[in-house]
């Protein structure tokens, strides 16, 4: 287990001095290996029934190699944090697989890779430690939406079998070696909050008080989450938790992004990440910021006082991760506000009563 | 977006313990009905709801959970916070389970001791709540004052201290109770509550202060306007002193200032409990307020007074024919020339109607109304405007050509789109249906058009649209292109339809009341670029998430999908036998015998109203459009059974059939040894999770190697030909309203034919439930045995297996039924489909197929990959 104690005395500081780094994509990096169904497959999964291509988890115990190398390329590139190969970890996204069964071991080994590639460059680079995030990806069944058109009320999963799911995920990533647990992507708050009850949990069965990031995705021009939420009323929703940081990822790209990261950092008191897509998507697929021009846009942002934490998401790569490093590597960090005590509800939206 | 707030209305109507009305609703799991409430608090100025299930007779924490999970569905009902609010702990952590903003607890306290309080405010903290805490202890409910601020003292150190609960989310409610009951003691309950207020204030600090305010007037129960005085003299002060939150009926609150003297005077003496009389004077003061409602409202024609623009404008807006006419013909002899009347108070009166229906005022079938006053005024002015020899209706907004495209024969969407455009000044050129390609083009051109909008219901008809734009690509035309009916999406307008159109812009429109608005951004020069661009990037953004789609959905190989089939015992079942096989002709049928068969709900759809027959009717937005719409049906109904307006015909047959794979033989006779007809199905390939099959049509009828003699049955129903002729005939007497009245009734009496006939093959034809006895609503839920999909929909939707049952049913001989080239329905008034009669059987969408499906279907079809493509490409990927 890393030293929680040892890491928060060093990240204090370090967050006080400058803007650190998150690592970039998986997935996209991934897919330029070009894999096959049997390269997923491997020895292991010779026989599923189920075509595996795709799952990039299972990469994890048949091609470690592949991922190892992924993270040292984002180390390389500057990232003082990388996220584990796990954004679909849980046993319920695995499910589609029918490998649910395999969730804990896919946590546990996604965070053994990270953990060898971050203490490989921690030896090199003594003075500036690197640090795992162990990453819970958002699941394919959400609480506050109904899969039924003729019954608003069903749901495909409930609260308990969502929060069992990420407790079993978590706890591979701890057992793994992760420095923090990250709830990213998050497109249902009722699905975050779940995982909340799971860590706060994890915390008194395992008697350890790691760190969580906690970091929403907008998924269109509205400013809200998927499940109808604005940025405050999302943090309202999950403030209880106490995150060492909140933010964003995916979504939109940066430009797009801007005014909802603006809104955290006046609103949070606590670390503001930001991880955004490079750029929209285009008709091809593919994503359009040039590492320089995403750099030129986080810079911005930092400039304006936004960010404590950076990087990149869908489409970034470890040239983004680099560029972006540079930009923003003599740019102050932003400052946590003060934020005044009140009781601060919420439904779609924010209540504040003063 | 965000509210701030000072002091805060909790909405009290959404508790059973509260309302008998409410209660009675989820007694009677009315839970459309309990929605309205929730969404009437809101509106009225609740900004959080009290959810409230504690009721002896109802499962209450389920019944938690439902309603939590219902409005989660309703935006305008989630956007506030909710107060879960119950005395039974489960029913609270079940609450918590479901809401996913910040809500409040209501309640937690002391009363069964210090560690059971501290556990549950452990486990609200881990799920992000606030919490009410009463001022409640082992010893009892706080009264005085004293007690009051003890209790919330004790509570907020141990809250604090003991389990790091953060102080500004603890709202504590030290108990409102009834004064004036007549017994001394509870003079002072109302004084006690403020005081405590006050001094929690000073020395509890970030804590918040809530109340139940109903309990303080109880003893006036039947007398509103005391009781609404009541309330607002308690608030008055109990803000004053610190409230922060009451739980109130937001409805129900009279205007501290508009309270009449006398009754201020004497309400305040009792809340204050300024004088030993108090509760006697205000009983005497109340005698005189016992039983006051509002007075009503009355209709009136005073409207007729109003100067001649005016009286147009109430005509159109409020649809009314009756004096359009002589209100015509006396504008027309006050204006210059008679195109005056037409660009002046007809059209400032349908600007009017454009507005109201824009901003959610006025609902569509008001609108068509309204189209229809106007046309009658139109049709009043034109043999002047001709007899000047003025151009007319030369100042449209623009142009837009429509088509049902080649293959499709539904025009009702486009029809209502139409009349729309037309309302807002639009010249629509109406092609009609089944229009080929070059003749879409064509018109065009030659009316020199400034868009061009395509209509179809079908699915084959995305593939038709898809062709019509290409061939625009190729033409150089330089239009938009708007793409609308019910299996149109954006998802296929952006991925499939967009990308062949690059010299312009293909739009999906949603419904009638989005087409105004998008039409009117491409005429004006200043905001089509901005909405062609926006359009742009929003479907690369569409075309992007629909491609992630595609990698990330999990798929079985065909092989694998029929392993997992759907699973009948058929060992020990024993296929019923139908009474007859072969086919039954229905030359006529009695259409008052149909009538009672309606489902009448898609009738408020086609309608563009949202909601359930009959709740639709009373509902509080569109009931009174639905309750005029719903009228003007039955009249229409009327005639169209009295004076035979329409000629229902049906086939039906059965045949022995039995399952091979994934195909249905059926046989010409009992001996089954001679296929007669063979049906294809479709198999779902999606990965499945736990006992889900993998469903085919296929499954639900036995395997021939199981020997069991089996049947299947098709029909084809029609409401017949005569619905295209009154059509048109209304039509051309500019009553579109009734032209698309009657459409819309042949569509529902073809469905409710194809009710009956299932219901009478049951009973009656297959009888394998000759004692079903089923109301229609439970007809409409589908609760009987059996099941009837029909090829083009989710269960089997290749087209041109209707083919296959036309042949095999004779059905174009028998019901002058016919198929077009993309397997529509002839007249559209009609519906076909198979009989299958497995208990098990049942619904599904067959979801995406993949490469190796295709293959071997197109194999079984006798297809070349062309036309497997082209038939199967909604379920491609």
């Amino acid at each position: 287990m890393p030293d929680f104690e040892k890491n928060q005395k060093y990240l204090k500081a370090e967050f006080e001095k400058r803007i650190l780094i998150i690592d970039g994509a998986m997935g996209s990096m991934i897919q330029t290996y070009e894999l096959t169904e049997e390269d997923f497959r491997g020895e292991r999964f010779k026989d599923w029934n189920i075509l595996i291509k795709g799952n990039n988890e299972a990469l994890n115990l048949i091609r470690p190699d592949i991922v190892e190398d992924i993270h040292t390329q984002y180390l390389e590139a500057g990232a003082d944090f990388i996220g584990t190969n796990t954004f679909n970890g849980t046993s319920i996204s695995q499910a589609d697989y029918a490998m649910e069964d395999l969730a804990y071991e896919f946590n546990l080994e996604g965070a053994r890779i990270a953990r060898v590639a971050a203490d490989k460059m921690t030896a090199k680079t003594p003075d500036r430690p690197r640090f795992v995030i162990g990453a819970l990806g958002p699941m394919n069944k959400m609480l506050s939406m109904s899969i039924d058109v003729n019954d608003p009320g069903a749901r495909a999963s409930t609260f308990d079998e969502v929060r069992e799911s990420y407790k079993v995920a978590a706890r591979g990533l701890l057992e793994g070696g992760s420095d923090i647990l990250a709830v990213e992507t998050i497109f249902d708050t009722l699905n975050c909050k779940a995982a909340i009850v799971s860590l706060h949990e994890l915390r008194d069965e395992l008697q350890l008080d790691f760190p969580i990031m906690i970091s929403g995705t907008i998924t269109d021009r509205s400013g809200r989450t998927l499940s109808g939420q604005t940025v405050e009323a999302f943090w309202n929703s999950v403030a209880h938790i106490e995150p060492m940081s909140v933010g964003l990822n995916c979504s939109l790209g940066a430009e797009l992004m801007r005014p909802h990261v603006a809104d955290f950092s006046r609103i949070a008191d606590t670390l503001v990440s930001a991880y955004p897509n490079a750029g929209l998507p285009n008709a091809f697929g593919g994503f359009d910021e040039t590492p320089e021009s995403m750099a030129a846009q986080l810079k911005e942002w930092a400039d304006a006082g936004f960010l404590n934490l950076v990087g990149g998401c869908c489409g970034s790569t470890p040239a983004h991760i680099k560029a972006i490093a540079e930009a923003v590597a003599n740019v102050p960090p932003r400052r946590v506000p003060a934020i005044e005590r009140a009781m601060r509800l919420s439904g779609l939206e924010a209540l504040n009563v003063a | 977006m965000t509210s701030i707030a000072t002091f805060i209305n909790i909405g009290e109507r959404t508790n059973v313990t509260g309302s008998a009305k409410f209660k009675k609703l989820i007694l009677g799991d009315d839970y459309e009905a309990a929605l309205a409430v929730a969404r009437q608090q809101v509106e009225s100025g609740a900004q959080i709801i009290d959810v409230n299930m504690d009721e002896a007779m109802l499962d209450s924490k389920a019944a938690m959970g439902t309603f939590l999970r219902l409005i989660a569905s309703e935006p305008d009902i989630s956007r506030v916070p909710v107060m879960i609010d119950s005395s039974k702990w489960e029913v609270i952590e079940e609450g918590l389970k479901n809401v996913q903003g910040k809500a409040i607890v209501n309640s937690i306290s002391m009363k069964e001791g210090e560690e059971k309080f501290i556990e549950q405010a452990r486990i609200i903290r881990r799920y992000g709540a606030a919490a009410v805490v009463m001022a409640f202890d082992e010893k009892g409910q706080a009264d005085t004052e004293d007690r009051k601020v003890e209790i919330c003292t004790k509570s907020y150190q141990v809250l604090t201290k003991k389990v790091g609960f953060a102080p500004q989310d603890i709202i504590f409610d030290p108990n409102i109770f009834a004064v004036a009951t007549g017994i001394e003691e509870h003079s002072n309950y109302a004084v006690d509550f403020i005081n405590a207020c006050k001094r929690i204030k000073e020395t509890l600090p970030h804590a918040s202060i809530s109340g139940g305010l109903s309990n303080v007037s109880f003893s006036f129960r039947g007398n509103d306007i005391v009781r609404e005085a009541m309330h607002s003299v308690f608030l008055f002060y109990a803000i004053k002193a610190g409230l922060d939150m009451a739980i109130v009926n937001a409805g129900q609150l009279a205007v501290y200032d508009d309270i009449p003297k006398g009754l201020l005077e004497a309400v305040e003496d009792v809340i204050l409990n300024r004088r030993a009389d108090a509760t006697d004077r205000l009983l005497d003061v109340a005698e005189g307020f016992r039983g006051i409602k509002a007075a009503e409202r009355k209709a009136d024609l005073s409207w007729r007074e109003a100067p001649v623009g005016k009286r147009l404008e109430h005509a159109l807006v409020n649809g009314i024919t009756e004096f359009i006419v002589e209100d015509t013909e006396e504008a027309r002899l006050e204006a210059t020339k008679p195109l005056d009347v037409i660009e002046g108070p007809l059209m400032d009166g349908m600007n009017v109607v454009g507005d109201l229906f824009g901003s959610g005022k006025m609902f569509l079938p008001q609108v068509v109304k309204s189209a229809r006053v106007m046309k009658a005024a139109v049709a009043h002015l034109n043999p002047f405007i001709e007899a000047e020899k003025a151009k007319g209706g030369g100042s449209a907004r623009g142009k837009i050509l429509m088509a049902t495209v080649k293959g499709d024969v539904h025009d009702i969407g486009k029809n209502i789109v139409g009349v729309v455009l037309q309302c807002n000044n639009y010249e629509i050129i109406d092609i009609g249906v089944m229009v080929p390609a070059e003749d879409i083009l064509k018109a065009a051109k030659e009316h020199n058009v400034d868009i061009i909008g395509l209509s179809g219901l079908i699915t084959p008809s995305l593939d038709e649209m898809t062709y019509v734009a290409s061939e625009m690509e190729r033409e150089g035309f330089d239009l938009p292109l708007l793409i609308g009916g019910a299996t149109t999406s954006k998802v296929h307008t952006a991925v499939k339809i967009a990308p062949n159109y690059l010299k312009n812009q293909a739009i999906y429109v949603t419904d009638a009341s989005r087409a105004v608005g998008i039409a009117s951004s491409l005429i004006s020069k200043e905001l089509r670029g901005d909405l062609i661009e926006k359009t742009r990037t929003e479907y690369a953004e569409v075309q992007q998430r629909h491609a992630a789609g595609q990698t990330a959905r999990k798929s079985l190989t065909i092989k694998g999908a029929r392993a997992n089939r759907f699973a009948n015992e058929w060992q020990g079942y024993t296929p019923p036998k139908p009474t007859f096989t072969g086919l039954k002709t229905f030359e006529t049928y009695d259409l008052a015998e149909l009538a009672e068969y309606i489902d009448w709900s898609p009738f408020f759809q086609t309608w563009e109203l949202a909601g359930k027959y009959p709740k639709i009717l009373t509902d509080e937005k569109v009931g009174e459009a639905a309750t005029n719409l719903f009228n003007d049906a039955q009249d229409m109904l009327k005639k169209i059974i009295s004076e035979k307006w329409f000629a229902p015909k049906a086939v039906i047959g059965f045949w022995p059939a039995n399952s091979r794979v994934d195909d249905i033989e059926t046989y010409t006779d009992e001996d089954r040894s001679e296929v007669g007809t063979t049906f294809h199905t479709l198999r779902q390939q999606m990965a499945r999770q736990g006992d889900r099959a993998n469903f085919a049509l296929a499954d639900f009828v036995a395997p021939k190697e199981t020997g069991a003699a089996d049947y299947l049955g098709g029909f084809v129903v029609t409401a017949g030909e005569g619905v295209d002729a009154r059509a048109k005939a209304f039509k051309e007497a500019h009553d579109d309203y009734s032209a698309i009245m009657v459409q819309a009734l042949a569509d529902r009496l073809a469905e409710a034919f194809a009710e009956r006939m299932h219901e009478r093959v049951r009973k009656e034809f297959w009888a394998y439930a000759s004692d079903e006895t089923l109301e229609n609503e439970a007809l409409i839920k589908e609760k009987y045995q059996g099941i009837r999909p029909a090829p083009g929909y989710p269960a089997c939707p290749d087209h041109t297996e209707k083919r296959t049952l036309f042949i095999a049913l004779e059905a174009e001989a028998r019901t002058g039924v016919s198929l077009t080239e993309s397997c529509a329905m002839w007249p559209a008034a009609s519906v076909s489909g198979f009989y299958f009669s497995h208990p098990d059987s049942q619904y599904f969408g067959l979801g995406k197929i993949q490469q190796d499906q295709v293959d071997d279907y197109a194999k079984r079809k006798g297809w070349d990959e062309r036309e497997a493509k082209r038939w199967l490409a909604p379920n491609l990927g």
